[in-house]
């Protein structure tokens, strides 16, 4: 650090720059007259304007300008902090100041890009030069708080997205808590039966991993559990995972389903979740045949001993290793991480919500994931294409964007339904020979080989008729409607609307946020889109990370994306995971909140107004303490506090009503 | 709670029927109501096409009567109950149009100011169904039922213009309303998809070849879905539905004969009002059969 630093007004040297950025803000303000007119401010040594502040050039002026004029204050009037007050900070620290003897004037984003009026525009530039310089020369030296970050990493959701991340990581030596709601992980992943456009096996990409996830040593993978709190910051989380009582034991059962065979129950008779309702399943059951681990469940709203006591038990009985455990509870584990990845999916579009599509009155109208499963070979028909009356469908119509690109449900697009909805007519057209319609709006086929998979379902002369269904009924006009579905559209290529007869329609429903993600986005204390999806920091730029910083995102969970995309983004958010665990450390920002002990009352107004929990009581001094690590500088508990014992670096009160000062006087 | 009457030219003209039963059943229900005072035309279909400005003029003198001539409730609501389906939409589109368009509503405000008349918003437009169902409710309607409409296959019938642009009390779809009203009088309800589909509305007097066409479609279907009749909450749908049957039949070479109500009327039978009061003697395919 120099040792031309000061703390008095007397003795501060102020440098100021004033940025061009090319026309962005020389066309509309005369950044001369602005750099001319700082010069005549208190304490400005030094004005100069310049083309581009931000590179390198610009930057060395900075810094040799602080040395042969003994700056040691700095002001850049150019873009928004958000794009280059790290730049800038940076340019200081190396010309040789501590970094937060810098303050930056926005003249871009809050002037040339929003004025009209050339001479307004200059005036405002003015007047906001005129507040910097007065605020920096209150500027005081801060130090950036390093902290420790703890290497192990959490990820939330075993999807494909999860398992791919876990899987990541773990190959990297980190060691992963993989923490999956259901019984089971693969997410919906494990429900289809071909995935787009390749047509390879879903099982047979997924369930390698799957195992992988399993034998992994350096992954603790926690089942049918949730995180239940999570405390702490980046680098140092506390997270306590509640896991369900499965009332089987894991480390002992080995998947060898001879409970599920002597089960009081003889004949499966409960809706089975994972068929999505169109199987049944027993009380005692194994989600499906590759579940991982490969161990079964109880469900205590089926089972006849949970719900009667009066069972004989023959599961029990049945398992030679002892795994069945009806006194198993619910535990609480509480892990630490450094950093947590959240891969909690979608969920799929309540069909019944268009009630003209008649899905829940009709029997032969299906969701999509509902054919997923009936076209698996592991789903409820073994893979054969049969409605319910158990006949084979001669003709289906598949309707798209439902409950998406739809003013009245989802504007969004959910981006799969296109070609998920290609996928479905190829596997039944293979598997029926039957005719198949798409009534679609537009075909999204963006993605390498899906242009190319829509042209072959044409050469396979599966049908396209371009417009939104109306309705689907069963009133009939013709014979030939006699006894099917007739699919209601306006065919906007022909411009008329068309009736068309079917045995089976397929419901495209599209991608919506899970239903608890609200809930979920608090106790992470992350943000969500008004969609409901989780909000990544920049659309562009940071699309995994959050604004809270060590939580990281990756899969649907973020917005519709297909497997390709998930995976992707899940070794993103695994890479930033392990950027920061190989980092070691954190660098908090110093813009924090702080007590003055002595005007501190005890009132314990700031504690609660903290959106961080970032303020604690001590009992013994009687005042609030602020711990640095977890405050965000938001200045909730500054504004709150009755007795002005709540400060904040960089934003005392002083540097606050002097920037006013500065800003009014040259109005 | 007092009610306001918009009774519209309908229910004075051809739906005379509508306008007497939905009297006689809101005496039987101790609801209290006045007709609005020196009302005129609602606005209606063919006005709004024309001259969507003059039409709001229109109805929103209506609304401006009923804020001068109804006792609003706590909230400072005036409740207007207007029967008719296109009286409905129409007064209720013009509440719309002067919420979404500023110059809109200073234009008409103006107009009725000219007239020593203030709108200021305060006017609910309400259907029969929605009162039924959620004022009244479902529990003290059956309570009414001295003679349960037993036995009696009714295919609901709501037009176009009830539940759509504006379902604010219905599915824009599927709406149920009228099933439960009637379900819960003892009748029973034949699942028909047709309930919203068009009645031909007033081509039937101008493109007849297609006006008569989707009346056929309508009465078809639900004689062939075993109902007894058709209720309707529309006086140009039961027009429309009733008055070309022989027509219909002779071009399609099939009996579409069936009675239709409105349901009002049917209401009214359960309750055990007369016949006369309920304007049962107006039909031309006699409902009496049906109820039998």
């Amino acid at each position: 650090m120099s040792t031309s630093e000061t703390k008095s007004n007397g003795s501060a040297r102020v440098g100021v720059y004033v940025c061009h950025c090319g026309k962005n803000i020389a066309g509309k303000v005369d950044v001369k007259a602005v750099a001319e007119f700082a010069k005549g401010l208190p304490n400005v040594v030094l004005s100069r304007e310049y083309k581009f502040m931000c590179s390198d050039p610009g930057q060395e002026l900075i810094q040799k300008d602080i040395k042969e004029h003994q700056l040691n204050r700095i002001v850049v009037a150019s873009c928004s902090p958000l794009m280059h007050e790290v730049t800038f900070r940076r340019a200081t620290a190396a010309g040789g100041l501590n970094p937060f003897y810098f303050q930056m004037a926005n003249i871009r984003e809050h002037v040339s890009w929003v004025t009209f009026d050339e001479g307004m525009a200059t005036k405002k530039a003015k007047a906001l030069m005129g507040g910097a310089v007065r605020r920096v020369v209150l500027h005081e030296a801060l130090e950036k708080q390093r902290v420790a970050v703890h290497p192990d990493v959490m990820v939330v959701g075993g999807g494909i997205s999860g398992i791919h991340a876990a899987l990541t990581l773990a190959d990297a030596g980190k060691k992963v808590y993989l923490v999956e709601r259901e019984p089971t992980i693969g997410g919906h992943m494990a429900m289809f039966d071909k995935t787009f456009p390749t047509l390879d096996c879903a099982a047979c990409i997924l369930t390698p991993k799957m195992s992988l996830v399993r034998t992994h040593k350096n992954i603790t993978l926690w089942t049918y559990s949730e995180v239940a709190k999570v405390d702490g910051f980046v680098g140092n989380f506390k997270v306590q995972v509640r896991r369900k009582p499965r009332f089987v034991s894991e480390e002992l059962c080995v998947g060898c389903n001879l409970c599920v065979e002597a089960c009081a129950f003889k004949e499966p008779k409960f809706p089975d979740e994972f068929n999505l309702g169109l199987s049944k399943r027993k009380p005692v059951y194994m989600s499906f045949p590759q579940a991982t681990p490969s161990v079964v469940q109880i469900d205590p709203e089926t089972c006849l001993h949970f719900r009667t006591g009066k069972c004989k038990q023959p599961c029990k009985s049945a398992c030679e290793r002892g795994a069945i455990d009806f006194e198993q509870k619910e535990k609480i584990v509480e892990v630490e991480v450094g950093s947590i990845i959240l891969a909690t999916g979608f969920k799929v579009f309540d069909a019944k919500r268009l009630v003209q599509y008649g899905y829940g009155k009709y029997p032969n109208v299906y969701t999509s994931l509902e054919v997923e499963r009936v076209v698996n070979a592991s789903g409820p028909t073994a893979g054969e294409v049969v409605l319910k009356d158990g006949k084979k469908p001669k003709s289906v119509g598949i309707i798209h964007c439902v409950g998406s690109r739809d003013e009245r449900n989802n504007k969004y697009c959910s981006r799969v339904c296109c070609m998920y909805s290609l996928k479905l007519a190829h596997l039944v057209k293979e598997r029926t020979g039957a005719e198949i319609y798409n009534f679609y709006i537009d075909m999204r086929t963006p993605g390498k080989g899906y242009e190319e998979f829509y042209d072959k379902l044409l050469e396979e002369r599966v049908h396209f008729i371009r417009g939104r269904a109306a309705e689907v009924t069963d009133w009939t006009m013709t014979r030939e409607e006699e006894g099917k579905l007739v699919i209601r559209a306006e065919d906007t290529l022909v411009g008329e609307v068309r009736r068309i007869p079917v045995d089976m329609v397929i419901l495209s429903v599209g991608l919506e946020a899970r239903a608890d993600a609200d809930e979920v986005r608090r106790m992470f204390n992350i943000s969500c889109s008004h969609e409901g999806w989780f909000l990544e920091r920049h659309p562009k730029l940071a699309p995994v990370s959050t604004f809270t910083d060590g939580i990281f995102l990756a899969g649907a969970c973020q917005g519709p994306k297909d497997i390709p995309d998930c995976v992707a983004q899940a070794g993103a958010a695994a890479s930033e995971s392990m950027a920061l665990a190989d980092r070691g450390h954190v660098e908090l920002e110093p813009n924090t909140a702080f007590i003055t002990d002595e005007l501190c009352c005890g009132c314990k107004t700031c504690i609660p107004m903290c959106p961080y929990s970032a303020i604690s009581f001590n009992a013994e001094k009687k005042h609030a303490e602020v711990n640095a690590a977890l405050c965000k500088g938001c200045g909730t508990c500054v504004a709150a506090c009755p007795s002005g014992a709540a400060q904040q670096h960089l934003f005392t009160d002083q540097q606050i009503y002097d920037e006013i000062e500065g800003l009014m006087s040259y109005v | 709670m007092k009610y306001l009457y918009f009774p519209g030219c309908s229910l004075s003209s051809t739906g005379r029927a509508y306008g007497e039963s939905i009297l006689a059943v809101f005496r039987a229900l101790g609801l209290s109501f006045a007709e609005i005072d020196d009302w005129n035309c609602c606005g209606a279909t063919s006005y709004m096409s024309v001259d969507e400005r003059k039409a709001v003029a229109l109805a929103s003198r209506n609304l401006a009567l009923a804020e001068e001539q109804g006792g609003a409730g706590p909230d400072g609501e005036v409740q207007v109950i207007a029967p008719c389906a296109a009286c409905y939409l129409v007064l209720n589109k013009a509440q719309h149009l002067m919420d979404e368009s500023p110059d809109l509503a200073r234009t008409i405000k103006g107009a009725l100011a000219q007239a020593q008349l203030s709108y200021t918003g305060r006017v609910k437009v309400r259907h029969p169904l929605d009162v039924f169902v959620n004022d009244v409710g479902l529990k003290a309607l059956g309570e009414k039922a001295r003679r349960p409409l037993k036995g009696m296959k009714v295919a609901c019938y709501y037009g176009c213009q009830i539940v759509r642009p504006y379902a604010t009390f219905d599915d824009q779809h599927n709406p149920t309303t009228m099933e439960q009203i009637l379900k819960a009088l003892g009748a029973e309800v034949v699942d028909w998809p047709l309930k919203t589909r068009c009645c031909g509305g007033t081509l039937t007097g101008t493109i007849e070849d297609v006006g008569l066409r989707l009346n056929y479609i309508l009465l078809r279907e639900a004689k062939r879905r075993k109902a007894d009749l058709i209720a309707t909450a529309c006086p140009l749908c039961q027009f429309n539905l009733e008055c070309n049957q022989d027509k219909i039949s002779d071009q399609n070479k099939e009996n579409v004969a069936i009675p239709v109500a409105y349901f009002t009327q049917l209401m009214g039978l359960a309750m055990g009002i007369p016949d006369r009061e309920l304007g049962l003697q107006r039909s031309f395919v006699p409902v009496r059969v049906a109820a039998a």
